[in-house]
């Protein structure tokens, strides 16, 4: 009595302990559990580019319903409120490509910012050149546009930048705003401050959003019903939905699968407190488990906690195991400490099974997989203790159980025809085995996209935005990192030299470059130099102008202008606040952990022999030929990029399950002392995981890394009941016989609740689980059942 | 001077404006008998029935800043309802399209691309043609005052802006005709600088 109590104590003081830990955690719903942590700069990269990175920024909206002109209404009105709004860096509709601030800035500062300057473009020839070609346009209904600006720009510079800014690809647009290709909806884009993994800023932005509709709506439609609707997706959008669903659904499971599991328990016991006790070992399970993961990661990811079925699913067992098993029938008094030794040691070996497979998630590059195996180790470590030390003592002397020996009697009558129908299995396992043979090549799904928790509606709808809006879908990227900002714009210059020539030969479509919207100090100063004093241009423009239809005398203000633009400033990144300038380039140049990092996406080209894809080896190629000092050059094609990370990531998967497995294999055979007995053991399992394995092929649901690590849990899992097998071969009494498979097959039932009602998610990590580990155990608690020596029969017996 | 709002003030818009016009008035026009008003409605009754018409042009354009008028010629292709292109040939090659609002211009192997309603001092003469094009008297009257007269077989319709944006940069618009075809559209900026293009069937063959 006086051990324990001690016992109690220390229980209680640590679930106390467990409590206060669980309570204080940091918890993230975040995606980033199923981002791989990234060991190499270049990887490192991606997925700061996936989680920080512009593409993770744009929110893009469709506003569909209502009549053309409305939609257009409301895309102009929708755009004006999110500009006004701190929470967007930028908003694009259509209409602000270059605006009339964008104009007059362009206009003020084209000696800077016109690619066409320099030394050549003053001197007579230049000028004669440059003038000639400007009155030509101005014959041109687009020469009009430069018609009131001859007389200051007769060179033809603020057209020169203007034309250059409208080289990025433009969706199709109605009405001055953006519409998608059938037409039937309008598009917008918004880039946000917060970066795609800053959840909560993500979820501001969408707020925000969606009060400035509302807003628009309101006074776009007047008193009109409503008959718009907005649409919203991008990375941000999924983050913000995927953390309600997993937060949501995280609570939902939970609840559901502990309703089930107790509805089941009661059944079988018909005692409440029973049914309470039998929970209590779960429960410290659960708050120790999540303690462990707040304590060894510093956050826990509300994936974890959705995962916690798993925990539900093998840690009530234990109880049912000593409720159950233990002699403790309806009559008799006392605690049920007579079995509770052999059961011990049997229980004992499946927690340590169970620990040897999920300890094989520790080192997992996937965050999330390394919470769940210290979630699982901590609580299944916890439950054992406290069904080993603290539940027999709790147990009222005169708790009533009903006995469960029909049940396990009923259970060995219907396992023994299986039984007689042993050979059959060994068929049902070849064929199975050939179709995960033939299917070999499609059985894994190589996508980082498998673990993503967007559903397939969700992300058919961005892809088909991305693809109305013009292939805004960066999918190739350069990056390089300098020092400083300038030096970032020098390189993305050089690097934007060496990408012309392939855009003229069609391995590239286009290129997007900060330094299209703020040129390098040492490229304005050397445009700036270009300029010729007052004096010199005056008499150079007079010879230019000699044979052409207009007079020196009248572009004075041209000279003025000129001179102005000799004695004026460098542009500086604030200079251009305001202008759609700043937007551009805050997008494609930005500070990150020290160094200054400059993007320059890449477009696929619409025709030519490289059609819909960038030829990156051409592009890698060219720029290797341009090495820059102190700057490092990265050409990123990141779905590629990513995948091949996953890939790397999913064998190191399969390499850390083949070690659990090991590892579960040597525990056994230590404990076991016998080659046979692990081998009779281990038989059912493996069957049950290639069965699950064919089934998987033949529903054509390509394998990820949850997959594999719900096969990991059908051996932890499924060696226990192997175990008991093992065990009461050697005991033939047929009522402890009966009332281990009773035991069994409840403990089962729990297993099969938890991870099924996992499957019902929506959510593809928890959803993957919980379908291969659900009929995993069951055909493992079957499988066992048939191969064991002769159990069933001792049971079947009355 | 307002640079930005001037770049496009009565640059493009002004040409698409005649030009748009003159397919408003184009081909097989029969002018009905009677008052000038009467005849003006029946040729506003005629445009919405337009389905496609092609033409060719010649443009002169004096300019103040040069000495001699600047010459350039091609054709015309408008589709019912709102797609309208110049195809000028001479004196360099240029594609030029309007649809839905939005202007595309080809040029030199480049393409320039922006929308009337970033230029929103003319977005209602813009507005207007349409109006005319649909052949919606009363919004084109909204924004213009429509003089109509005929006179020994030819006709003229003046249209003179009523918006003070407009009236900035334009003075007045004047389309010139006799019987069913148009002859010339003229339209005279603010600033003094003008522009007659003269229209003729296409050359056969």
């Amino acid at each position: 009595m006086r051990r324990s109590g001690v016992a109690i104590a220390i229980w209680l003081l640590l679930a106390a302990l467990a409590a206060l830990v669980v309570a204080r955690a940091h918890y993230t719903g975040d995606l980033s559990a199923f981002l791989p942590k990234a060991p190499s700069p270049a990887q490192q990269l991606l997925v700061d580019e996936l989680r920080e990175g512009p593409a993770s920024r744009l929110i893009l909206l469709a506003i569909d319903g209502a009549d053309a002109p409305t939609r257009a209404r409301l895309s102009r009105a929708l755009a004006a409120r999110l500009r006004s709004d701190g929470t967007f860096r930028a908003v694009t509709n259509g209409a602000a490509a270059t605006s009339e601030r964008d104009r007059e800035f362009i206009f003020a500062h084209r000696y800077l910012l016109s690619a066409s300057v320099n030394p050549q473009r003053f001197t007579v020839v230049g000028l004669r050149a440059a003038i000639r070609n400007s009155i030509d346009l101005l014959a041109s209904p687009l020469g009009l546009l430069a018609q009131d600006l001859f007389v200051r720009d007769p060179t033809g510079e603020t057209l020169q930048v203007l034309a250059e800014l409208n080289r990025t690809a433009q969706p199709q647009s109605e009405d001055g705003v953006w519409v998608s290709r059938n037409r039937q909806r309008a598009l917008l884009v918004a880039a946000t401050r917060a970066s795609g993994s800053d959840t909560d800023g993500q979820a501001r932005a969408i707020e925000a959003i969606e009060r400035a509709f509302a807003a628009a709506e309101r006074t776009v439609m007047g008193a009109h019903s409503a008959t718009a609707q907005l649409t919203l997706s991008g990375p941000g959008v999924f983050a913000v939905r995927a953390r309600a669903t997993i937060e949501h659904e995280a609570i939902r499971l939970a609840v559901l699968g502990s309703l089930l599991v107790a509805t089941l328990l009661f059944a079988v016991y018909r005692s409440l407190p029973a049914l309470l006790l039998g929970l209590l070992p779960v429960a410290t399970g659960a708050l120790v488990g999540v303690a462990a993961v707040a304590l060894a990661f510093g956050v826990v990811y509300g994936v974890t906690l959705g995962f916690g079925a798993t925990l539900i699913g093998e840690s009530v067992d234990y109880s049912v195991y000593l409720f159950i098993q233990a002699r403790h029938e309806p009559g008799s008094s006392g605690a049920p400490a007579i079995g509770m030794r052999t059961l011990w040691r049997t229980i004992r070996l499946g927690v340590l099974t169970s620990v040897c497979g999920f300890a094989s998630l520790l080192p997992s590059g996937f965050p999330g997989l390394a919470q769940l195996g210290v979630y699982s180790i901590a609580g299944l470590v916890a439950a054992a203790l406290v069904t080993r030390f603290v539940l027999p003592d709790l147990l009222p002397r005169d708790l009533a159980l009903r006995t469960a020996v029909p049940i396990g009697r009923r259970f060995a009558r219907c396992i023994a025809p299986l039984r007689q129908a042993r050979l059959l299995l060994w068929v049902i396992a070849i064929i199975a085995g050939l179709t995960v043979y033939t299917a070999r090549d499609r059985l894994w799904n190589r996508d980082l996209t498998a673990l993503s928790p967007v559903s397939a509606a969700d992300q058919a709808l961005d892809a088909s935005l991305r693809a109305d809006l013009g292939a805004p879908d960066v999918s190739t990227l350069i990056v390089l990192s300098a020092a400083d900002a300038d030096a970032a714009l020098r390189s993305a210059e050089s690097a934007a030299v060496t990408l012309e020539p392939l855009m003229a030969d069609g391995a590239i479509g286009g290129f997007e470059t900060p330094s299209r919207y703020l040129p390098s100090l040492a490229t304005q100063a050397f445009r700036r130099a270009s300029l010729p004093p007052g004096n010199e241009l005056r008499q150079r423009l007079a010879a230019a102008v000699a044979r052409l239809p207009v007079q020196a005398d009248r572009l004075q203000p041209f000279i003025a202008d000129v001179a102005a633009a000799r004695r004026g400033p460098l542009l500086r990144r604030p200079d251009l606040e305001g202008t759609s300038l700043a937007a551009g380039v805050d997008a494609l140049l930005f500070q990150r952990g020290g160094l200054w990092t400059a993007l320059l996406p890449l477009r696929a080209p619409i025709g030519g022999p490289h059609a819909g894809s960038i030829d990156v080896v051409r592009v890698r190629h060219a720029l290797a030929a341009v090495a820059i000092p102190g700057v490092t050059v990265v050409v990123l094609d990141l779905k590629r990029a990513s995948d091949a990370l996953y890939a790397t990531y999913l064998f190191e998967a399969v390499r850390l399950s083949i070690g659990g497995l090991c590892a579960i294999l040597v525990v056994l055979l230590i404990a076991l002392r016998s080659v046979q007995r692990v081998a009779r053991v281990m038989a059912p399992l493996m069957l049950a995981v290639l069965m699950v394995m064919a089934g998987l092929a033949i529903g054509h649901h390509p394998m990820t890394i949850l997959h594999l690590i719900g096969m990991l849990l059908i051996v932890a899992i499924g060696s226990n009941y192997a175990l008991f097998f093992d065990r009461e071969s050697a005991n033939v009494d047929a009522h402890d016989a009966a009332r281990m498979l009773a035991s069994l097959l409840v403990a089962n039932c729990t297993a099969v609740i938890g991870f099924g009602v996992l499957s019902l998610s929506t959510v593809p990590v928890l959803a993957a689980l919980g379908a291969t580990v659900a009929p995993g155990v069951l055909l493992a608690l079957l499988l066992s059942a048939v191969l064991a020596k002769d159990l069933p029969a001792a049971a079947g017996r009355s | 001077m307002r640079i930005g709002a001037s770049i496009g003030a009565a640059g493009p818009r002004a040409a698409l404006a005649a030009s748009l016009l003159v397919f408003a008035a184009l081909p097989g026009l029969t002018l009905g008998s009677g008052a000038p008003d009467a005849q003006l409605t029946a040729l506003m009754q005629r445009l919405a029935h337009r389905q496609h018409d092609h033409v060719a042009f010649v443009e002169r354009q004096y300019l103040a800043v040069l000495d001699q008028p600047l010459v350039s010629s091609g054709e015309l292709i408008y589709d019912a309802p709102d797609r309208l292109e110049r195809r000028t040939l001479l004196p360099k090659p240029e594609r030029l399209v309007l649809r839905n609002g939005t202007v595309t211009i080809m040029r030199g192997g480049r393409k320039y691309r922006f929308a009337l309603r970033d230029y929103p001092q003319v977005a209602p003469f813009v507005d207007s043609i349409r109006a005319t094009l649909a052949g919606d008297l009363p919004a084109l009257q909204q924004d213009y005052a429509v003089h109509f007269t005929v006179a020994a077989g030819a006709w003229t319709l003046i249209l003179v802006p009523r918006g003070a944006k407009l009236d900035a940069v334009l003075k007045r618009i004047r389309i010139g005709g006799s019987g069913t075809s148009i002859r010339t559209v003229e339209i005279l900026r603010a600033d003094g600088d003008r522009s007659v293009m003269t229209i003729s069937p296409l050359p056969a063959g």
